[in-house]
């Protein structure tokens, strides 16, 4: 687990570069290297070439009577015109349950960090134990805790929260919802990992110089965390962005974020140019959003 | 124990009756102390007398079990550090890394909504020798420099009491040396109340006005720090504060201007303003330095008590040389002799005649069993921050 | 105002409890569910208690010969992505070379990519390249993804780690390999085992990738998936169910045994393995 809070923390540790060594271990690293290098150029570069070579064949084409590459740009504003809703879905239920991670998450990784003592681990743990369950199966799950006849629905009616047919299934909600616990861990453990580096005796400074809690909370506690916030945030939204589950499992067709359209793209109606038209538009979109919150975030050592 | 006084100038702090306990520990037992408006004013003690906890209840960080700190008339024992007209130096700095060095100085006055700090944060870094350092950021300063930072970002806000929690125990020697005299100049321009806590000694009595010595949550003496020195008011402080020679004796009461005790089979006398008591089980001490050695007992001044021993150890170390004597009854004396050019060297194994002025001797209470307590300490106490 | 300030010093970890309540309410369902004969297959609400979903597991030879491949392909793809996700990680740390950036680049942007994406570029590159997919395209596939993670955790370990132990052990005779049989190993060998941990459990519970590079080939993801649309065998929950008591029953058990080494260990107290990471 501190492994997972690890990769979260932003900053890989990378340690000072290691003395040179004499000359007959010049060749070592480059071997050392070569299977994982070559895997990854053969199984992550090269497909993601393929991919971009497939987003340009002609779209008229078919698996059975076989693709041209035409460099046919068109299929991207055909695609992302097909698709606007579902993109913008995306994004929307991505950025919201993002909003509900943080107010979540933040007091969840602070409270571990700072306020745990000898508790830390165990409740450490407890933030990672649920992952341990298949992610299929706890969507599965909460299925069965909004169900129409369910103890959470009829609560919310009782108090009104909900019309006497309202209902939580197969809304936004639960796809927001679904999000939202399905990615918080990811969100917790560099969080976490920022705030359990940050000195407790800073916030005694920083009261003693006349900030109040929320003072401390703004001038110290946050920027501190930036690191593990950005890291957190990034691994959040990434996964949520990108996920269709929630959206099949928990949504309606009403609800398809881009990943359903993807996914149907390429395994129902085998329209390999649109789908992976698609997928880059996608990668593009996130790569953008990230790029910007970056920027704004303004902190470069997050790689 | 304590001076405190009954009428109280607006800005003397004032503890009264301060206690705190951590579950069954009592680091703080019940402790009253008034720190007079302006003054350098010193707590001493090893790392867990309490010295630590005294300050961060000052400071409001660590919420009293019972008792109250005033400033003036004004009970601020329950109220949050931020509402306090008190900062602190801490002991690791605590300086906010993500922030640049004019910006940590400015955070105090920022936070009470002080737009310009820009006049004032380079005069208090010029106070502190620092000018044209307040866009660096801290990891780029030295630990001396830090310490500097530290105390201009607190004295900034002219807190009606200053907290500096043993400042200096992260530099070495000389620049702690220098730091002293520095924090002392600073205090003497400030004019604010200074509350140091420290382990150190030296450092307690290169600076303050006042030292408190505490022990087991309790303070053993309060004083001028010579006054410390040259009549401690129990064995702790007696060899706390430096080192000293104690000689487990019994005491009969007054005769005359004297105190006569016996120690040993052998009779001394201390004057009675130097006696803590004057009956029953006592020490009697004389400190190192005040331990004079003469080859032959006719060598020894007139008016002068003596002991007769055998040099066991002599430690040359550059201002003095440390001798070990070994008595008749087998405790070991530690005589300081000043390598001045004057007097000779005593070889290990002379026999040599230990001997003192009384008037530089004193008489502390002793425990009934308590032996000698002449071992003498080779440095000064560990050099661990509580 | 005593109250508020009790409100004011806790309020923190009694907003955290509860999130951490909320973390588990969805496990808390499936072991309920585990235990409930289902009053149709498209039921997910409670019905009746039964232990039936624990005694006859296989009930549905299917789900369990998917979980079997499961298992098959997280115990491939571990082994694989552990064995080269070291080596790369021991290069990075403890090697001058270049080309570094590009290295480290090669190693973020599969975990900084959508799964989505990773998983529509592999099947494009299978369906171009002719290359019949199911078990073995999905090892690759598995492999692919877990590496970055197993170098990222490989690497946090070999660099907490004290050089001066292997300068010691060089300086009591041991030859580079001896130093590095003898003390590298042994030391990064807790960073190692994580890295394994969580390779397996990536590739266990990986359905997205999977899905596009699988083609006939059932995971126990794929199963639930499919069976989600013609009705969840209760079953489903008995798995989930044990996979988390087996999980915290390994976290518990590296606890207790990383108790007890610190214990052995206590004389020599400041071993610089502590600042070290590892399982915990």
């Amino acid at each position: 687990m501190t492994a997972l809070a690890q990769l979260g923390s932003g900053t890989p540790a990378t340690g000072s570069p290691p003395p040179a060594r004499p000359g007959r271990h010049r060749l070592l690293p480059y071997l050392l290297l070569l299977p994982g290098a070559a895997w990854l150029v053969l199984f992550f570069v090269v497909p993601l070439a393929q991919l971009a070579a497939a987003s340009l064949y002609d779209p008229t084409g078919s698996l059975s009577t076989g693709y041209v590459l035409t460099w046919a740009f068109g299929n991207y504003p055909e695609a992302l015109q097909a698709y606007a809703p579902q993109f913008a879905r995306s994004f929307g239920y991505a950025g919201a349950a993002l909003v509900l991670a943080l107010l979540l998450g933040y007091p969840l990784a602070y409270a571990i960090a700072q306020k745990a003592g000898r508790w830390k681990n165990l409740l450490l743990v407890c933030v990672v134990a649920p992952m341990f369950t298949s992610f299929l199966v706890r969507t599965l799950a909460w299925k069965t805790i909004l169900s129409d006849n369910g103890v959470l629905v009829g609560l919310l009616r009782d108090v009104h929260l909900l019309g006497p047919d309202g209902r939580l299934l197969a809304t936004p909600v639960a796809v927001v919802l679904g999000l939202t616990y399905n990615f918080l861990p990811f969100l917790v453990l560099p969080l976490y990992a920022s705030l359990e580096r940050l000195d407790h005796r800073l916030l005694e400074a920083a009261g003693d110089l006349y900030a109040g809690p929320l003072h401390a909370f703004r001038t110290v506690t946050l920027p501190l965390s930036m690191p593990g916030l950005i890291a957190g945030t990034l691994l959040f939204f990434i996964p949520a962005t990108g996920d269709y589950i929630n959206a099949e499992l928990l949504g309606t067709p009403n609800e398809y974020m881009i990943g359903n359209v993807i996914d149907s793209a390429f395994l129902v109606r085998l329209d390999y140019p649109q789908g992976a038209a698609l997928s880059f538009l996608l990668m593009a979109a996130i790569l953008a959003v990230v790029f910007v919150y970056l920027r704004r975030a303004g902190t470069e050592d997050v790689l | 124990m304590s001076g405190m006084a009954n009428e109280a100038p607006a800005g003397d702090l004032r503890l009264v009756d301060l206690t705190k306990r951590f579950g069954i520990f009592t680091a703080v037992d019940d402790l009253t102390l008034t720190v007079p408006q302006g003054s350098f004013f010193a707590l001493l003690g090893a790392s867990g007398c309490g010295k630590t906890t005294t300050l961060r209840m000052i400071a409001g960080l660590e919420e009293p079990t019972s008792g109250q700190v005033l400033l003036g008339d004004r009970d601020i024992s329950r109220l949050r550090p931020y509402k306090r007209p008190v900062n602190t130096v801490f002991q690791s700095y605590a300086l906010f890394p993500h922030l640049d060095i004019a910006e940590n100085v400015a955070f105090g006055l920022r936070r009470r909504g002080i737009r310009k700090v820009d006049g004032q944060v380079r005069q208090m870094l010029s106070l502190v020798q620092l000018d044209g350092f307040g866009r660096r950021r801290p990891a780029q300063l030295s630990g001396g420099q830090q310490q500097r930072v530290a105390l201009a970002r607190a004295l900034i806000n002219h807190p009606q009491v200053l907290l500096l929690d043993e400042p200096l125990g992260a530099l070495d020697l000389k620049l702690r040396r220098q730091m002293q005299i520095e924090l002392k100049r600073i205090q003497t321009e400030v004019g604010i109340t200074f509350v140091h806590v420290t382990h150190d000694q030296e450092e307690a009595m290169t600076m303050a006005d006042t030292v408190a010595v505490m022990n087991a949550g309790r303070i053993e003496q309060l004083g001028a720090p010579a006054e410390l020195y040259e009549y401690p008011a129990t064995a702790f402080v007696a060899n706390f504060l430096g080192q000293s020679n104690l000689l487990a004796a019994e005491a009969a009461g007054p005769a005359g201007p004297e105190v006569p005790v016996t120690a040993h089979g052998a009779r001394f006398s201390v004057p009675v303003d130097r006696a803590r008591v004057d009956r029953g089980p006592v020490y009697l001490g004389v400190r190192p330095e005040k331990l004079h050695l003469a080859e032959a007992a006719d060598e020894v001044p007139a008016g002068h008590q003596h002991v007769p021993g055998v040099i066991t150890d002599a430690s040359y170390v550059g201002v003095s040389t440390q001798y070990l004597v070994r008595t008749g009854w087998g405790s070991e004396l530690s005589a300081f002799a000043a390598n001045s050019g004057v007097g000779r060297q005593h070889p290990v194994g002379t026999s040599v005649v230990a001997h003192w002025d009384p008037r530089h001797a004193f008489l502390l209470p002793r425990e009934p069993g308590q032996d000698d307590r002449t071992t003498p300490l080779l440095d000064e106490p560990v050099k661990v921050p509580s | 105002m005593r109250v508020s300030r009790w409100l004011a010093d806790r309020w923190v970890m009694i907003v955290a409890l509860l999130v951490l309540g909320y973390l588990f309410l969805p496990i808390a369902v499936v072991a309920g569910l585990s235990l409930n004969r289902p009053s149709s297959r498209l039921s997910y609400d409670f019905n009746e208690f039964t232990l039936d979903n624990w005694r006859q597991p296989c009930a549905t030879p299917e789900m369990c010969d998917a979980v079997v491949r499961s298992v098959q392909i997280g115990f491939l793809a571990t082994v694989g992505s552990t064995v080269i996700g070291t080596l790369m990680a021991f290069a990075l740390v403890r090697h001058r070379f270049r080309g570094r950036g590009g290295i480290n680049l090669l190693i973020f942007l599969p975990m900084a990519t959508p799964e989505l994406v990773l998983g529509t570029s592999l099947l494009a590159l299978f369906v171009s390249a002719g290359v019949p997919q199911g078990f073995w395209t999905v090892v690759i596939a598995h492999v692919m993804f877990c590496v970055s993670f197993v170098v990222v955790t490989v690497k946090a370990r070999l660099a907490g780690m004290d050089r001066r132990l292997e300068e010691a052990a060089m300086d009591l005779y041991a030859s580079e390999w001896q130093t590095f049989r003898r003390i590298t190993l042994p030391l990064v060998l807790p960073g190692i085992v994580a890295a394994a941990l969580l390779a397996f459990s990536l590739s266990f519970d990986d359905f997205i990738v999977t899905n596009f590079n699988a083609g006939t080939t059932v995971t126990f993801p794929m199963y639930v998936w499919g069976a989600a649309q013609r009705g969840i065998p209760p079953q489903v929950n008995v798995i989930g169910t044990a996979m988390f008591g087996i999980a915290l029953l390994l976290v518990g058990l590296s606890t207790l045994r990383g108790r007890r080494a610190r214990r052995a260990a206590l004389p020599v107290a400041d071993a610089p393995g502590r600042r070290a990471t590892g399982p915990s």
